[in-house]
């Protein structure tokens, strides 16, 4: 049985090297992601961020002008996310102190 | 970038996440575990995303190891199988 | 429930460490405008020196740094923050987040936008430090005094 799960993890990572060879190079400006115009021939959301993020926010770090302002709802419910996460370990684990839950 | 260093990393993330598996006593394979996020934060690095680099390097080797050493508190220290 | 540590050696050098770990943070939050940071990673910055504070020299010094008590009620007020900076646009006139209509006077719009982002990284960092502070607390000690 544990042969058969070595053999299966071999495979599987063997498909996965595979697999990454054939993705496009690091990088290239020829890359879907790259181009000026998406492969349906609309424009591309990265060459408008890349040429006017800093004019538009006066801010030079790309990175953060996407992340707080062009995707704000995005972190918005990242932050409630993360939130969230407080607030049910809060309802699980806490008890008060004489031992009776809230 | 320079694919010696990037082999390194790899390798060292590889054997990083089996040892933390492999190993017996908890708190070492919490250590492990940290030592594989700071593997995954300098391949972000060198892979030039720099801040999902530093984010992990924060959260992954830092945080993570505090809230699974503060989960060994109320289990055994010991692994079972 | 959390032992402290009994070496003199690492209670006192993390007492060194942690004030130049919260500066480091505070850098890192301010300054996201202009290298790799911003609110998330500030904030656990500042999150990961108290839970330093607590791992090393106990439960009582380090509630005079943060209490246990707010941990919550912080990580709410991070999140108020931010969704208050949207509303406060949509008061200026324009669209939920969208900051260039933040009601201040005299200052153009891409700098508005500018001191948005600042705002609202502000509130993430908030939130991200209380809520980590927050989670060790329950996970740690599982009792809740007063």
């Amino acid at each position: 049985m544990k042969l058969i799960s070595y053999i299966l993890l071999l495979a599987f990572g063997i498909l996965l090297i595979f697999a990454t060879s054939e993705l496009p190079s690091r990088g290239h400006p020829e890359n879907p992601i790259n181009r000026d115009t998406s492969i349906a021939g609309t424009p591309g959301a990265a060459a408008h961020y890349i040429r006017n993020a800093e004019k538009e926010t006066a801010t030079p770090n790309m990175v953060t002008a996407i992340l707080a302002d062009y995707r704000g709802y995005d972190t918005l419910g990242e932050t409630t996310v993360i939130f969230c996460a407080g607030i049910v370990v809060f309802l699980i684990l806490r008890k008060q102190k004489d031992g009776s839950k809230i | 970038m320079i694919w010696q260093i990037e082999l390194i990393i790899y390798i060292l993330l590889v054997a990083s996440a089996v040892l933390a598996l492999r190993v017996k006593d908890l708190l070492a394979s919490v250590v492990v575990l940290s030592v594989y996020s700071f593997g995954s934060a300098f391949l972000f690095a060198v892979l030039g995303a720099v801040d999902v680099g530093f984010t992990e390097a924060v959260v992954g080797a830092g945080i993570t190891g505090v809230l699974f050493l503060a989960a060994l508190y109320h289990t055994t220290r010991k692994s079972k199988d | 429930m959390v032992q402290k540590s009994n070496s003199i050696i690492v209670a006192l050098v993390s007492r060194f460490m942690v004030p130049f770990i919260q500066l480091f943070a505070m850098y890192v939050i301010a300054h996201g405008h202009y290298s790799p940071g911003g609110g998330f990673q500030g904030g656990a910055l500042l999150g990961a020196s108290i839970l330093l504070l607590r791992l090393t020299v106990g439960e009582q010094p380090s509630n005079l740094v943060f209490h246990t008590r707010y941990g919550t009620q912080m990580s709410g007020f991070g999140v108020f923050i931010y969704a208050a900076v949207g509303v406060a646009a949509m008061i200026g006139g324009g669209l939920y987040l969208d900051y260039a209509n933040l009601p201040i006077a005299g200052i153009e719009p891409a700098k508005l936008r500018s001191l948005g982002i600042l705002f609202v990284e502000i509130g993430v960092g908030i939130g991200v430090m209380a809520t980590m502070i927050a989670i060790f607390d329950d996970l740690a000690r599982g009792h809740f005094h007063d």
